[in-house]
């Protein structure tokens, strides 16, 4: 069976940045995905990122997709696409993946092995939650950006992150109608600032709001919404029915945790970052020996969180390798940490960053 | 002069992204005739024609469509090209492709 | 109190005076500024460096609010396009006798054009007053994003912040 130095599994923003490092490093990456193109859900997002300017804030998702594709390329990062993963299995070696190719079952063996799957959106469920027209926010934002498509023409948006307050703005963008967003907790989950760009296109917020039910024979025609409680518990009487063709649900990511399961990693659960997470450390190394997460699936948080866990697990991982000494991947992997860290200050990163460092406990504490 | 931005649903003009590509194939979807992009999904090229209803359900026969996207939900599925059970949101349109709206756990063709 | 940003999604009066992002009334005697509309600590800092006269700080750490030195803006307008938040406005309150000018970034179809007579709408999108476009800018650096000026009268310079959106005008 071949073997190379690393494996990294899902050529989304968090995989991409573990091959760059590696491959900088001097390193030998393979880079496998189970879709047809690389780049995770980076090609969907077509707005301006927030963070520092030092690393592309004020430029759009699709264009750091390309610079990310454009620098592996140069570093030679081989790419395995049409790929799924179905299994890892710990060898004297290594890690062995084993993918499915074109109908055919392949193998690959891995010094180290990057796991970096990404998160899948959350459903909810109520009445006509089936219904034609009901799906997931990123379903919806990958129809009109990449497919160039619009789903429906009136939309009702149920959550208020960020990610429902863009995809509301880039439907728009797109040239639908967003009827109202709704959100069930007291207050918006998102941005001020993207929150404020959908106001002014006249779309009402309704925070404290569920959806009670879709309504529609062949698909959905109206929802009923109704006001919550502190206890979210429905208050009586504030039922309202609007038109709508198109439900959009962004209510959070789940973590895509399956190969961490099946690879024997231990888990932890912290609702904040999307449930149960396999438990990593400082270097981004679950508990199975040689492999390490990455993104989404080490926490469900934002692209550029996801950019800098996939360089802090490609140094670590190259450092594990023997491409760096302590002295040389020290300082990278400090400047990692430092602007990580940047990103999860504030309101809205504190929670994200407590269960970080609540997790890097649980890491600690299992190793003595 | 308003713009006209959107035609069958595609966006063909947008103010971000470049003017999108004309549609260069066709498939036929239940025996209908419909103009679809090589390469894209299934799914988009049957929104594109508000085509909404990609299967009933085996029990009670209701409609599902797309949810996912990600080709993890199934609930997309149709037969496609005489093959059931294939997820239209990840499956890219090959010229002259036959898609069924399947029925229950659908049936191979013969 | 619930007018809040994070329950409406729209800045509030309050929200608005207690940042750092505003000048004070005679600076908007005086002639163009910015008006860098961002309350919450969000980490992000582009437009530190959009701005060529040094008159955006948003320092350490990249979540504080960003700090306008009115002294040193002159009102040139590049910093608009850069922000991610599409927060930051440029107003010229004193532009003739009567109409202020408020400029802002613009990302959807249809744009209308330079000299249309078209509605102008406020925070919540709601219609203010008609505004007179004065300048449509769509250029390069700005990566897709357009800048729309608006002369409207003179009382509105705080509360136009954008043309209202065409809704299924294209459908
Ligand atoms: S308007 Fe010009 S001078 Fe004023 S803050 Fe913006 S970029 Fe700087
Ligand atoms: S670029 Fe915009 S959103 Fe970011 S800190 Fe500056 S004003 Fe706020
Ligand atoms: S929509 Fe979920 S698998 Fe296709």
């Amino acid at each position: 069976m071949r073997k190379v130095q690393a494996i990294v599994i899902g050529a989304g923003p968090a995989g991409l940045a573990a091959c760059i490092e590696i491959a900088k490093a001097g390193g030998k990456a393979v880079l496998i995905d189970e879709n047809a193109k690389p780049g995770g859900q980076l090609f969907k997002q077509i707005h301006k990122f927030f963070g520092s300017r030092e690393h592309r804030a004020g430029v759009r998702g699709y264009d750091i997709g390309s610079q990310l594709l454009k620098e592996t390329e140069e570093l030679g990062v081989e790419v395995f696409l049409d790929s799924p993963v179905y299994g890892l299995f710990q060898d004297p070696q290594g890690i062995m993946v084993s993918y499915m190719h074109e109908g055919q079952e392949k193998a690959l063996l891995g010094e180290k092995v990057i796991l970096a799957t990404g998160a899948a959106e959350n459903a909810l469920t109520f009445p006509g939650s089936t219904l034609p027209g009901v799906m997931g926010a990123g379903c919806a934002q990958t129809m009109i950006n990449v497919n160039r498509v619009l789903p429906g023409k009136k939309v009702i948006m149920v959550g208020s992150g960020n990610v429902g307050l863009i995809v509301s703005y880039q439907l728009m963008q797109a040239g639908a109608d967003v009827a109202a967003l709704i959100e069930a907790a007291p207050s918006i989950g998102g941005y001020g600032v993207h929150a404020g760009k959908i106001r002014r296109a006249g779309v009402p917020i309704l925070v404290g709001h569920t959806i009670k039910r879709a309504m529609g024979k062949d698909q959905v025609e109206a929802v009923e919404i109704v006001a919550l409680d502190e206890g979210f518990q429905e208050i009586p009487g504030t039922g309202q029915v609007m038109a709508c063709d198109t439900v959009c649900i962004a209510v959070g990511l789940t973590p895509l945790t399956e190969l961490a399961w099946l690879a024997g990693c231990e888990f932890t659960f912290i609702p904040s970052l999307g449930g149960h997470i396999p438990i990593h450390d400082e270097n981004m190394a679950t508990t199975v020996p040689g492999l390490y997460v990455a993104g989404d699936i080490a926490g469900a948080e934002e692209a550029s969180t996801a950019m800098e866990e996939g360089r802090l697990a490609g140094i670590a991982a190259a450092e594990a390798l023997g491409l760096y000494d302590e002295i040389t991947a020290a300082p990278l992997k400090g400047s990692v940490w430092t602007r990580m860290d940047a990103l999860r200050t504030g309101p809205f990163g504190q929670k994200r960053f407590d269960a970080k460092a609540q997790m890097l406990e649980t890491a600690k504490g299992g190793k003595e | 002069m308003p713009e006209i931005k959107v035609k069958n649903h595609r966006v063909i003009k947008h103010p971000i992204l470049s003017e999108d590509a004309p549609c260069d194939v066709s498939i036929f979807v239940d025996g209908k005739e419909i103009p679809a992009k090589a390469g894209e999904p299934i799914a988009a090229a049957l929104l594109a024609s508000d085509i909404h209803i990609f299967r009933q359900t085996a029990k009670k026969g209701y409609p599902r469509g797309i949810f996912c996207g990600i080709g993890r939900c199934t609930d997309c599925v149709m037969t496609v090209d005489g093959q059931p059970n294939v997820r239209t949101c990840v499956t890219p349109v090959r010229a002259g492709m036959k898609v069924e709206t399947q029925i229950g756990l659908g049936r191979w063709a013969e | 109190m619930k007018d809040e940003i994070r329950f409406t999604g729209i800045p509030s009066a309050g929200d608005l005076a207690a940042i750092p992002g505003i000048a004070g009334e005679e600076r908007f005697e005086k002639g163009a500024v910015a008006v860098i509309e961002c309350v919450q600590e969000i980490p992000c800092n582009p437009c530190e460096k959009a701005c060529p006269f040094g008159a955006i700080t948003v320092g350490q750490p990249i979540t504080s609010l960003p700090v306008l030195d009115e002294e040193k803006c002159t009102g040139c307008g590049a910093c608009l396009a850069k922000c991610p938040g599409l927060a930051i406005f440029r107003v010229h309150k004193n532009y003739t006798e009567d109409t202020a000018l408020v400029e802002f970034p613009f990302e959807y179809l249809p744009l209308p054009q330079e000299g249309d007579t078209v509605a102008c709408g406020g925070r919540d999108g709601n219609y203010v007053c008609d505004g007179k476009i004065l300048k449509i800018n769509q250029s390069k650096a700005f990566d897709g994003t357009t800048l729309v000026a608006v002369a409207v009268p003179k009382e509105h310079y705080m509360t136009v912040r954008t043309i209202c959106r065409k809704k299924e005008a294209n459908l």
